[in-house]
């Protein structure tokens, strides 16, 4: 028996541990993680953390009884290196070589970076506790801060650096901050209260290079000549699939792990969270999500079928975002053609739930400032079983 | 089983309503968790350990009686 092995110490890697102790599993499980931290949440470092609300071990997980009560062998600051589908193996780059009777990859995004980025300091991105620590570090001094990227994190580390009182330039080359996750109505919406928090917006804009002085950035240059002093840059353009170390395993790779329906890789190979693309049963799209509900989610699922449940995993997705003092939430998915429709509160006073639309079919509940509204909206999405 | 739920790393999902809605609740004004039952009896305990899991907040905590 050598157990199970799961790569990738985090949100989804740790929920497969705990589903399968829940469901009985008492063989041997070992958790592997490149990150020298007991296992934390990501979700609060663009908040509480970066805003220094929180202490870091606030982040935390599970604390270390918690962790001991699972039986689980945790091997932290170690990378996995390669993968043999044949021999059932996994090589760490400590020279280790693990067997597996069932193997779970759950090794996340890595941010994506931009082409033409110096190594200069006063440049980040924020995935992991140390970037967000590096950037609560130089926030407090830094007088002017370039977001690069409008995304749900860009916003979101908008969001943290105007409320520290920094001067923030957000840019993005899409019309709307947001309008992949939400839309271009909502999305508007996003952008007028971020320009009334005193965020300059600067829409429709690429960045197109870097300028520093003394080896630290000094200015953004956007593609239509303008550029932007700034003291600090922090670069949120998207992440890309932590699949570096699969590339000789012979799993299809097409961005993210390709599975089956059951979240199956390979034979007793399975992938979860933000790393994982599957055929999603209902809606027969290939997906991929990025969310922390989806991994734990999808932790539960692949534990089960692990233990030979054979359930295909079909979500309705749910993200949320804290900007300020207003939260967003959405069940489901909202399609770029969505018509809004409000069904509850009040627009203007920024509180209320809508729907999304696509011909006569919801396809999302959307939550603002509504966390019991949407809730109950979600009832109406025809994905939700 | 006690159940302990940390209002301030609460993020109003209502993911721990729909698990056991018998055990939480929601505020009505921003959504934060409400406990209902502290103790639940043990035909709820399977939804609450579901609740845990899915929190995606890390917010409710179980001590178990072993
Ligand atoms: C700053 C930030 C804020 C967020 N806020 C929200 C939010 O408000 N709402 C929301 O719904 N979602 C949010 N998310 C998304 C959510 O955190 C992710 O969906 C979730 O963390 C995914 O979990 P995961 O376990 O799949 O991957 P990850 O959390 O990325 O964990 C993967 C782990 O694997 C490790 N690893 C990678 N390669 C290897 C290797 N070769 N060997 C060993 N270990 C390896 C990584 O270092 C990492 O520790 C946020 C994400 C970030 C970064």
């Amino acid at each position: 028996m050598n157990g199970v092995l799961v790569i990738g110490a985090s949100v989804g890697g740790l929920t497969v541990v705990e589903a399968l102790r829940r469901k009985g599993y008492g063989g041997h499980i070992r958790l592997v993680g490149d990150e020298p931290h007991l296992p934390y949440d990501r979700p609060p470092l663009s908040k509480e953390i970066l805003t220094g609300r929180w202490p870091i071990e606030r982040a935390l997980l599970r604390d270390r009884e918690q962790l001991d009560d699972l039986d689980v062998e945790l091997d932290l600051g170690r990378r996995a290196e390669q993968l043999d589908l044949e021999a059932r193996t996994v090589c760490l780059d400590d020279g280790r070589h693990l067997r597996y009777d069932s193997l779970v990859i759950a090794t996340g995004l890595a941010p994506r970076p931009l082409p033409f980025q110096p190594a200069v300091a006063g440049i980040h991105t924020l995935r992991t506790v140390d970037d967000a620590l590096a950037l609560r570090r130089e926030l407090p001094t830094a007088r002017r801060v370039v977001g690069i990227g409008a995304g749900v994190l860009g916003c979101e580390i908008a969001a943290a650096a105007r409320s520290l009182g920094r001067q923030v330039t957000l840019i993005d080359p899409l019309s709307v901050p947001m309008a992949r996750q939400i839309g271009g109505e909502l999305g508007a919406r996003i952008a007028a209260m971020h320009q009334r928090r005193g965020v300059h917006l600067r829409m429709g804009a690429g960045v197109c290079g870097f300028n520093s002085v003394n080896g630290r950035i000094g200015a953004v240059e956007l593609a239509d000549g303008e550029v932007v002093p700034t003291d600090l840059a922090v670069i949120a353009v998207g992440s890309v699939p932590a699949t570096d170390w699969l590339t000789s395993s012979g799993l299809t790779l097409s961005d993210g792990i390709a599975c089956d329906a059951y979240c199956r890789a390979a034979p007793d190979v399975y992938a979860v969270g933000d790393v994982a693309r599957w055929r999603h049963p209902v809606t027969g799209v290939s997906t991929r999500l990025e969310n922390r509900t989806n991994a734990t989610e999808q932790a539960i699922t692949v534990a089960a079928n692990i233990l030979r449940a054979d359930r295909p995993y079909t979500p309705t997705p749910y993200f949320w975002t804290d900007q300020y003092d207003t939260k967003i939430q959405v069940h489901g998915v909202i399609a770029p053609d969505s018509r809004i429709r409000l069904i509850e509160g009040d627009a203007a006073a920024g509180r209320f739930v809508a729907l999304a639309e696509s011909g006569d079919t919801v396809t999302a509940a959307i939550g603002w400032n509504h966390p019991r509204g949407v809730r109950t909206a979600r009832r109406r999405l025809v994905m939700d079983p | 089983m006690e159940i302990i739920v940390d209002q301030d790393k609460c993020t109003a999902g209502g993911l721990c309503v729909m698990a056991a809605p018998e055990v939480f609740d929601q505020r009505d004004e921003d959504g934060i968790v409400v406990l209902l039952d502290a103790n639940p009896p043990a035909g709820h305990h399977e939804a609450v350990r579901e609740a845990v899991m899915i929190c995606p907040a890390a917010a409710i905590r179980l001590k178990e009686d072993r």
